[in-house]
């Protein structure tokens, strides 16, 4: 090293290798901050399975007050026949009637029901609307309503119209993107359901 | 003698006076700043009426600040407190009800002091060079100021509060692949709880009024080292006398702040004044009636509106209604909306007329301009509305209103004809 003359490569170098040690240390310093915006371990907790009652549920009727899954408000609704049959019909104005979204349901509900083959009449659903999280509303009248005026029955987000059959399929058209959630379920007896877990998650 | 000892007294005050400046003046640029941001800060002289609302977002950030300090003191961010903590701070605190209402009512006040402001810049191209920095500064006011507003109005926990921002926080989950992910982030949890409530509360207290205040003093250093634009886009700074003072300026400090801010602070707080004791919930548009009823996670309320400040663009994301791409609607809805906030801040490439000021401007640009105002309160109406298929179609219009001003403007400024802009101010 001599006198007055500075290492122009050496005080790159240098330069360096200090901004990617500090850059380094920013990221892992970044770390415990970000992460603890993660669900904590009580809010998971929370998140457990829950039991419903569904044997004084009449047909058509949804089953109040709503259970609670993780928060959020679950649809049971026993459907009666003449609701089971018009599904078919309604296909054509559906934007995913094969529930062919495998997020969207368990495997075991990926039919025109939505529901499992032995209890077809039973919808278990997320009460959420897939667009921007509202709680859609049960309308299960045929007949016109404000926003549609030829309503086949099903559920009508407030928030923003989308609309949904009595399986929770969306239909075309709407903000909405897929069909509503169905939560894994199982029957423990005829009149009680187990929401929240089935034999795929258990 | 007493008429002696009395004409002593001031000068002797005044020495001390200047003996404590010279000792601060020794150690900071006390006097030095004091005139380069005011007594000789040197403002175009032709300013009108538009060019209050800059000095009235600052009131209005005081008395946010004040307010809000005070509101902490009584508020508890608790799930099952907050919303009984705002009711006793309406009944049970003194003078509780009136902090309140200056805060909730500031909000609003904040945002139609703030449109102005933006509004005026836009007119008389106050973003252009070189003071694009200015304007940029004033976006991200613009955005932590929506984001501040946003997470004050959860913490009421009323069931407009809960809903509002279960919308806006889903709005996260349009964004693919990692949205549903993130969504889970940013609340903390599986829905909206008291976890999302807790980070909300530090976030609008602390946070974002850092950045804010930070925001607020970049956007004055940058106006004060380039020099205030007026109303007919000329640049004052071309003609100056012997001293470097531009002719056609004043001095801001007393002429603007005595003669032009002070009248106009004393009429808006009259005006915000009566609002605040007579109209605090202003029909419903600046505090809404579900939010009356405490948040129901099982509960969607019938309707649900924002508060009126973020309808324009609310409208605008409910005006997607179809895919497109090969991605949802929703997906879109989102990339409207974040576009319709984040377009204005590229205003300054945007524009490429040879003149600043709407005043010089051709008639395509007065058009263009008056067709955004007419988008901007179309949508900001259809955003209080319900939805219907008719409302839908109107809001796809205002949304092709609003991005043509923008997204035309590199077009029509170029290819219209403008009018000469004058070498000095006119008298």
């Amino acid at each position: 090293m001599s006198n007055g003359e500075v290492n122009l490569a050496r005080r790159r170098f240098l330069i360096g290798a200090t901004s990617v040690v500090g850059g380094a240390g920013v990221v892992g310093a970044a770390v415990p901050f970000l992460a603890s915006w993660q669900p904590s371990a009580k809010a998971k907790a929370l998140g457990a399975p829950v039991r419903a009652d569904v044997s004084k549920l009449r047909p058509g009727e949804i089953l109040g007050p709503l259970p609670e899954w993780r928060g959020k408000p679950i649809f049971v609704v026993k459907r009666t026949d003449a609701m089971l049959d018009q599904l078919e019909a309604l296909e054509p104005m559906l934007a995913d009637p094969g529930s062919a979204r495998p997020s969207q349901q368990p495997s075991y509900a990926a039919n025109r029901w939505r529901a499992r083959e032995e209890r077809k009449d039973l919808s278990v659903l997320i009460g959420i609307c897939t667009h921007l999280g509202c709680s859609p509303k049960y309308y299960p009248e045929v007949g016109p309503q404000a926003f549609d005026g030829n309503w086949k029955g099903g559920y009508f987000c407030p928030c923003h119209g989308s609309k949904f059959d009595l399986s929770g399929r969306v239909y075309a058209g709407v903000p909405a993107p897929s069909n509503l959630e169905v939560p894994p379920y199982t029957f423990e007896s005829d009149a009680i359901i187990l929401i929240g877990e089935d034999e795929e998650s258990a | 003698m007493s008429d002696a000892k009395s004409s002593e007294k001031p000068g002797a005050v005044m020495a001390g006076v200047t003996q404590v400046v010279n000792w601060i003046d020794a150690r900071m640029p006390l006097v030095e700043t004091y005139e380069y941001h005011m007594s000789r800060y040197w403002a175009p002289k032709n300013f009108n009426m538009w060019y209050l609302f800059g000095v009235l977002s600052m009131v209005v950030l005081v008395n946010q600040l004040l307010t809000g300090i005070w509101l902490t003191m009584s508020y508890v961010p608790a799930g099952d407190k907050a919303f009984a903590s705002v009711e006793y701070i309406m009944r049970d605190v003194e003078f509780g009800w009136l902090l309140r209402y200056l805060h909730s009512s500031g909000a609003s006040a904040f945002f139609i002091v703030v449109y102005l402001h933006m509004f005026r810049g836009m007119m008389y191209g106050s973003y252009r060079k070189p003071r694009e920095l200015i304007w940029l500064f004033g976006m991200a006011i613009f955005l932590v100021l929506m984001a501040e507003g946003f997470m004050g109005y959860l913490l009421p926990w009323g069931n407009m509060s809960y809903w509002g921002a279960q919308v806006i926080v889903s709005l996260v989950g349009a964004i693919p692949v990692v949205g549903a992910d993130m969504m889970e982030w940013v609340r903390g949890d599986f829905l909206m709880s008291e976890i999302t409530l807790n980070r909300f509360f530090a976030l609008h207290v602390v946070a974002l009024p850092i950045m804010l205040i930070m925001l607020v003093f970049l956007h004055i250093v940058a106006l004060h080292h380039v020099g205030s634009n007026n109303p007919d886009g000329i640049d004052v700074k071309k003609h100056k006398d012997e001293n470097g003072k531009p002719l056609d300026s004043i001095a801001f400090h007393p002429y603007y702040t005595i003669g032009h801010d002070l009248p106009a602070i004393v009429l808006f707080l009259i005006v915000f004044c009566s609002v605040v004791f007579f109209a605090p919930e202003m029909g419903g548009y600046f505090l809404e009636p579900p939010n009356f009823e405490q948040a129901n996670p099982l509960k969607t309320p019938e309707h649900i509106a924002p508060v009126w400040y973020y309808t324009p663009f609310y409208a605008m994301l409910r005006a997607a209604t179809y895919p497109l791409f090969g991605m949802d609607a929703k997906f879109w809805g989102f990339v409207v909306m974040v576009g319709a906030i984040a377009l204005p801040a590229v205003l300054p490439w945007l524009d490429r007329s040879p003149v600043k000021s709407i005043r010089y401007k051709g008639a395509i640009s007065k058009g263009m301009l008056a067709m955004f105002i007419v988008s901007f309160f179309l949508l900001g109406w259809l955003g209080t509305q319900a939805a219907s298929p008719f409302y839908t179609l109107l809001a796809q219009v205002g949304t092709a209103g609003y991005f043509a001003y923008f997204v035309l403007m590199p077009w029509y400024t170029r290819v219209e004809k403008t009018k000469p802009v004058p070498e000095r101010v006119p008298a």
